[in-house]
């Protein structure tokens, strides 16, 4: 079920990394509306990592709006924005995603330490964060468990169910099965979307395998999202 | 929560993290060791006489007084004659007298002539009094009573014949009058512990075929014949002084200093040994100094660890980044790490030290006289290790700037 309220827009962007002329980006249009699942497809080089940190905000566009969840966070100081990415986005990168000296259950409840609003949301993180394991498959003794002993597939798990708790509107997934192999793939897309869903979590997920295309409500190539130019500007 | 993930943090990397947190215990071990020693050096020096108004000798310096009266380290310069040693002791104010007769050696001990009343008027360590610990005190002309360093170092008890060199480091020996240990002191902690202490008169007898610090070449006076003889000192090497009125010690001491009849000096003791203070203050310095570079050499190292550290956690720094973290939120996590390991240092090198303290106390004891005291930590102990934790938080600074700088370019994305 999607609605048609935008809980992420980017109307006009332009970026340029400091200290570099050669490379920058603009994004014209790019809207994602509430409960969508979309696929953006694009090649390395392409742009994607820095469009991705315009959305959480780690960087911010020299013009333009990038608005998550009615919020223009280019208004937002740098504190705001740190705060902000912390309680409405829900963040999967590709591998190498959690702190593996840590425990599952911290990796997990990682992000609430960073948002308030989110932890109040939930009765008890604890219960929120094994209910999460289970519901993505994981064994119950894994909670307790070093996240650098389990298998790469079993910490992406942990890393979406990180992404999860707290139910954060907008969840951005960074090629988040390309250290997969096929069948663990389908498994984890499967889980993924089955708890976007029960969360009312949008997903925004970024690859190069265009072979995950049928499985989303939408798929974006990054060629019409966003014009990136490597002359000197 | 972040407290248990830097901890967490720290033990993923347990073997660098050990090393680290080894030198900084080291280094405040050394530190704090180098304090211990040298307060207790300086308790030991200044529990090594007490009650004692005035100490006098023969006109030097005061420290020197002290050194060689009282310490036994140096030699005197000269004497003071028996007949200033009798008018002192005539005079109203004098409370007691012992005279101090030093020179002679057995092994690598001093030999002390002094009268009985030594063992009732020398105090130690805020009054304390000598105790026999075996036997008795000096009954015969030829007895000794002997500290307990001598008996234990030489294997010596009561009864033994003992037979004391001419000098110090000599090997010319008294070995027509030998003595026989009458008694052994208990443990002191002072330099009494290894004094060999015989009468004043048996300095004497010892010295009765001697001329000039030359032995009479033929002359051996039988044991017999000496004990007839009228052993009435010539001179004593210095006289330990209390007075009746503690107002009248300055006054004592002026007239003593004044004397005429010869060249004498009196010394307060406490005034004396403040002067040694200030003269060995440089050298405490300049050993608290090199202690306390030895404990920033071991942060400076922390430092480095925690630099080289920066590069392999820039993944780490991310995911902190992407949940929301803030830079200074990851600045304050480096320092966090940092005062948690400085104080882990610091925590073992305390630990270090009780039992460094436990294994060496009895060792120094023996070697140099030294009593280290095994006691709660002070204050200024804990001050001490408060400051390594607080120069470790100030050190990892350098490195967290650099992590807050990394962290606001790298931001979450980090490909390594």
């Amino acid at each position: 079920m999607t609605t048609e309220s935008p809980i992420l827009e980017m109307h006009d962007v332009r970026y340029r990394w400091p200290g570099r002329t050669s490379f920058g980006l603009e994004i014209p249009v790019f809207r994602i509306a509430a409960g969508e699942t979309v696929l953006l497809l694009g090649e390395s080089g392409s742009g994607k990592s820095t469009l991705l940190s315009l959305i959480c905000g780690t960087v911010t566009p020299a013009s333009g709006s990038v608005s998550v969840a009615g919020t223009d966070i280019a208004t937002l100081s740098a504190g705001q924005r740190d705060s902000f990415r912390a309680e409405q986005i829900g963040l999967i990168f590709q591998q190498f995603n959690l702190l593996p000296y840590a425990s599952v259950l911290d990796n997990i409840l990682l992000p609430l330490r960073f948002a308030p609003m989110r932890r109040n949301r939930l009765a008890s993180p604890h219960q929120a964060a094994a209910d999460l394991c289970d519901d993505l498959g994981l064994p119950a003794h894994t909670v307790r468990a070093r996240a650098g002993t389990l298998s790469v597939g079993q910490q992406q798990r942990v890393a979406a169910a990180r992404a999860l708790i707290g139910a954060p509107p907008l969840i951005v997934a960074d090629e988040p099965t390309s250290a997969l192999d096929a069948a663990t793939q389908t498994t984890f897309l499967e889980l993924l979307f089955a708890q976007a869903r029960a969360h009312n979590s949008t997903l925004l997920m970024v690859s190069h395998d265009a072979r995950l295309a049928d499985q989303f409500d939408r798929v974006a190539e990054m060629s019409d999202v966003v014009t990136a130019r490597r002359a000197a500007a | 929560m972040i407290l248990r993930l830097a901890f967490a943090s720290l033990m993923a990397r347990a073997l660098t993290v050990a090393m680290t947190i080894l030198a900084i215990a080291l280094s405040v071990a050394l530190f704090l060791g180098v304090e211990k020693v040298r307060t207790g050096a300086k308790a030991s020096f200044a529990d090594t006489i007490s009650g004692t108004d005035l100490i006098v000798g023969a006109r030097s310096g005061s420290v020197q007084l002290l050194l060689y009266s009282v310490f036994r380290i140096g030699n005197a310069t000269n004497n003071m004659t028996w007949e200033s040693y009798r008018d002192i002791e005539a005079r109203p104010d004098v409370d007691w007298i012992v005279p101090v007769s030093l020179g002679d050696s057995h092994r690598q001990f001093r030999v002390m002539g002094t009268t009985t009343a030594f063992f009732d008027r020398y105090k130690y360590r805020s009054g304390q009094s000598l105790s026999i610990r075996d036997g008795q005190v000096m009954d015969d002309l030829f007895d000794t009573v002997i500290g307990a360093d001598v008996a234990e170092t030489l294997g010596y008890e009561t009864g033994d014949p003992i037979v004391v060199a001419h000098g110090l480091a000599s090997f010319i020996e008294h070995d027509y009058q030998p003595f026989r240990v009458s008694g052994i002191l208990a443990k002191t902690g002072t330099p009494v512990d290894r004094t060999v202490i015989v009468s004043l008169k048996a300095i004497e007898a010892i010295h009765v075929d001697w001329q000039s610090g030359v032995k009479i070449p033929g002359q051996s006076t039988p044991v017999d014949v000496i004990r007839q003889l009228d052993l009435e000192p010539q001179a004593v090497t210095a006289a330990l002084i209390g007075v009746k009125s503690r107002l009248q010690v300055f006054g004592l001491q002026r007239a003593i200093n004044e004397y005429q009849q010869e060249p004498l000096l009196a010394i307060l003791p406490g005034v004396a040994l403040q002067e040694l203070w200030q003269i060995v203050g440089i050298a405490e310095t300049a050993l608290i100094a090199v202690s306390g570079m030895v404990v920033v050499t071991a942060l400076i190292g922390m430092m480095a660890t925690i630099f080289a550290s920066l590069n392999e956690r820039r993944r780490e720094m991310a995911i902190f980044r992407a949940m929301g973290a803030r830079p200074r939120t990851i600045t304050g996590l480096l320092v966090l790490e940092a005062a948690l390991m400085a104080a882990l240092g610091a925590v073992i090198g305390l630990a270090l030290l009780y039992v460094g303290l436990a294994i060496a106390q009895p060792v120094v004891d023996r070697a140099f006289g030294l009593w280290l005291p095994v006691e709660a930590p002070t204050l200024r102990e804990f001050s001490v290790l408060a400051g390594v934790v607080c120069a470790g938080v100030i050190v990892s600074m350098v490195p967290a700037v650099r992590a807050y700088r990394m962290s606001l370019a790298d931001g979450m994305m980090v490909r390594i």
